[in-house]
């Protein structure tokens, strides 16, 4: 009998690093072209539509970029938090809670002229999201409640605000009663990359790109990274060394509410332009797959972040051009994380054949 | 005072999807395997349920079909974790993606459509009882099935020998193992059995509780069962009364909205959110006790021979 079976490696494999998201996507496509033929879909047309119409225009190109910015952001402000195994599954809450507040500021003056407004909105994002975070911080440093779950809960409280406002004290009296705000002054909006154009990518990208080399420098040369990683990896030993755990878990989740409160205004500032009942795709969900894939590396991140990015602009068309389901990309998400965490094994782990011998295990 | 018996009888009902999933997830953290894909097995398994329901007009096939949905998704899950030795909270969360746009996928051709209630199965001559008879005896058969089992397991754990099993997995894998236990293979059984109740208790969600099929109806009960197996320091009668305090909770924040106290509706749908974290907090504070409950290998992935 012939059976293989996995050998921890000496030393984690390099090689398998860059083969891993490679092999992680190969299986995702071919998973995804599968169900594509199972659900009666031309598994071609929805494949091209996928992966490379999104790269045959510039306004899908432009799109890529809009996306690209949230993903990348919140990623990188929850790969800090992972590598140190702080759970923070509540982006998608922090971005809802910083765009409500940054949003307060052009809803209050929707008229004003002040260059100031949109360097206001990113600071109130940033703080907001952070503070929405820190609720989790503290009820776990202090309570030992378990980061998920409150984090989780967040997410659905900051929902039922967002709906709660924009249906009453901040909807917009002249919006034909849709739940909505007032819209914002051009003040309030980043600049679109290029000017009087259709297309609405704008200058969050070039933001959210020099963060994330921000985030490789911290990560990499920075002695407070290092502490970070080693309360991760070995919690006993950065006890020992005196880092804190505690440290790490405010560190990770006020990186990580800020990023995300940050990426809330990008939304608001960007492609939306005011409040609305929904302010993310759930990017806040889809950035935890994307700092997975992109191996908790912030330049890892960027590159999985403009793939992600390429899913969702792809869903838009395949749902159009190749009838497929809205709720495709979800899977294809959920696809995606299983295969990546699956071959990821191939780092640490060795595939060895055992021929002939019954095994141990 | 109608209100009150009102919830007092609903609770059993709200409660039995709740206390379902957290049963399971009882059993697969005992083994020391924490699978945080409740919520996307539920919502698969809801969504297959409510097309079986709505298909064959079967409440049994449903189940069966539900169960079995969201025991494939454990597999996946199990794979990751015990195969692939992948980090137990992260493999949680892939399943649970995959398991939430599974169920978006296939209940799409569902969306909005409603089932007739099923009539209630009432003990005869019992809930003639007044108050009582009526919160006790007037529920549905899965409501009691679901009590039986907590009882049944809480035995099994405490006292039979397949529950020391699985307890000394989930205390020490490494003695398990030299004990001649077969770790992986234990942990296996208890992921699948988690996978089955989060089945049920999905199936019991979309075609029994509210046999109305919408994207994300199970709006984070799959996560409020893994913070009800923390609520009861992983003891099923605990988790049990837990389940039925936060299935009472549910029913008062819908009764509490029809009353019209000028309450915003958003402030009661919030209420269950913000009580788990109160809740959550209020019990994780005690670190000794939640030490001295909790399986001691919990999270951690073990690999035999090492």
């Amino acid at each position: 009998m012939i059976r293989y079976e996995f050998v921890p490696r000496a030393q984690p494999s390099t090689g398998a690093l860059v083969i891993v998201p490679i092999l992680t996507v190969a299986l995702s496509i071919l998973c995804g072209t599968a169900l594509f033929y199972i659900l009666d879909k031309p598994a071609g047309v929805a494949f091209y539509a996928f992966f490379i119409e999104p790269f045959l225009s510039n306004y899908t190109l432009s799109e890529i970029a809009i996306k690209a910015a949230p993903l990348i952001l919140i990623a990188q402000g929850l790969a800090i938090g992972f590598r140190a195994r702080v759970w923070n599954i509540g982006a998608e809450g922090q971005l809802t809670i910083g765009a409500i507040c940054a949003g307060l500021i052009p809803i209050t003056w929707p008229q004003s002229d002040n260059v100031l407004m949109l360097p206001a909105m990113i600071l109130v994002g940033a703080l907001t999201g952070m503070v929405w975070a820190a609720i989790a911080a503290a009820l776990r440093t202090a309570f030992n409640a378990s980061e998920i779950i409150v984090t989780l809960m967040l997410n659905a409280i900051a929902a039922q605000i967002l709906v709660y406002l924009i249906n009453g004290p901040l909807k917009d009296p002249r919006g034909f009663s849709f739940p909505q705000s007032v819209p914002f002054p051009d003040v309030a909006l980043y600049p679109l990359l290029i000017e009087d154009s259709f297309l609405r990518a704008n200058v969050s990208i070039y933001i959210v790109l020099a963060l994330s080399l921000l985030a490789w420098i911290y990560v990499r040369h920075s002695f407070s990274g290092f502490r970070l990683l080693v309360s991760g990896l070995a919690p006993a030993a950065a006890h020992y060394a005196g880092f804190s755990s505690n440290r790490a878990v405010w560190i990770s989740l006020l990186v990580g509410g800020a990023a995300a409160g940050l990426a809330g205004v990008g939304e608001i500032s960007g492609p939306i332009g005011k409040l609305q009942p929904i302010l993310s795709p759930a990017y806040g969900f889809a950035a935890i797959i994307v700092a997975f894939l992109g191996g908790l590396n912030p330049i890892g991140i960027v590159v999985a972040g403009f793939f992600m990015a390429v899913i969702y602009v792809g869903a838009d068309g395949a749902v159009l051009s190749a009838g497929l389901p809205a709720s495709a990309p979800i899977v294809f998400q959920g696809l995606i994380l299983v295969f990546y965490l699956a071959s990821h094994t191939l780092v640490n782990f060795e595939l060895r054949r055992i021929g002939g011998t019954k095994g141990t295990a | 005072m109608d209100m009150i018996v009102f919830i007092l009888t609903g609770a059993f009902a709200t409660a039995t999807p709740l206390l379902l999933a957290a049963l399971g997830e009882l059993v697969t953290e005992k083994s020391g395997v924490i699978n945080l894909s409740v919520e996307g097995m539920m919502a698969l398994a809801a969504a297959m349920g409510f097309a079986t329901v709505y298909t064959t007009g079967s409440y049994l096939l449903a189940f069966a079909v539900a169960a079995g949905l969201a025991m494939l998704l454990s597999i996946v899950f199990a794979a990751l974790v015990l195969i692939f030795s992948a980090n137990q909270v992260a493999s949680g969360l892939a399943a649970g993606i995959l398991g939430l746009g599974l169920s978006a996928l296939l209940g799409r051709e569902y969306e909005s459509f409603t089932l007739q209630a099923p009539s209630g199965l009432s003990v005869p001559n019992l809930s003639n009882i007044p108050v009582l008879g009526s919160i006790l005896f007037e529920q549905d058969i899965v409501v009691y099935l679901t009590v039986t089992t907590g009882l049944c397991l809480m035995w099994i754990i405490q006292h039979s020998r397949a529950g020391l099993i699985l307890r000394v997995v989930g205390e020490d894998p490494h003695i398990a193992h030299n004990l001649g236990f077969n770790v992986l293979r234990v942990r296996f059984l208890a992921i699948l059995f988690g996978g089955f109740m989060a089945g049920l208790a999905g199936a019991y969600a979309s075609t029994i509780l509210t046999p109305i099929w919408s994207q994300g109806m199970i709006l984070g009960r799959g996560w409020i069962a893994l913070a009800l197996v923390v609520f009861g320091t992983w003891r099923v009668l605990r988790v049990m009364i837990g389940a039925y305090l936060f299935g009472a909770l549910l029913l008062a924040d819908l009764a509490v909205q029809t009353l019209n106290l000028g309450i915003p509706s958003q402030v009661m749908t919030s209420m269950p959110y913000v009580m788990t974290i109160i809740v959550l907090a209020i019990v994780s504070r005690n670190a000794l006790r939640i030490k001295l409950n909790a399986p001691v290998s919990l999270g951690q992935s073990y690999r035999p021979g090492q």
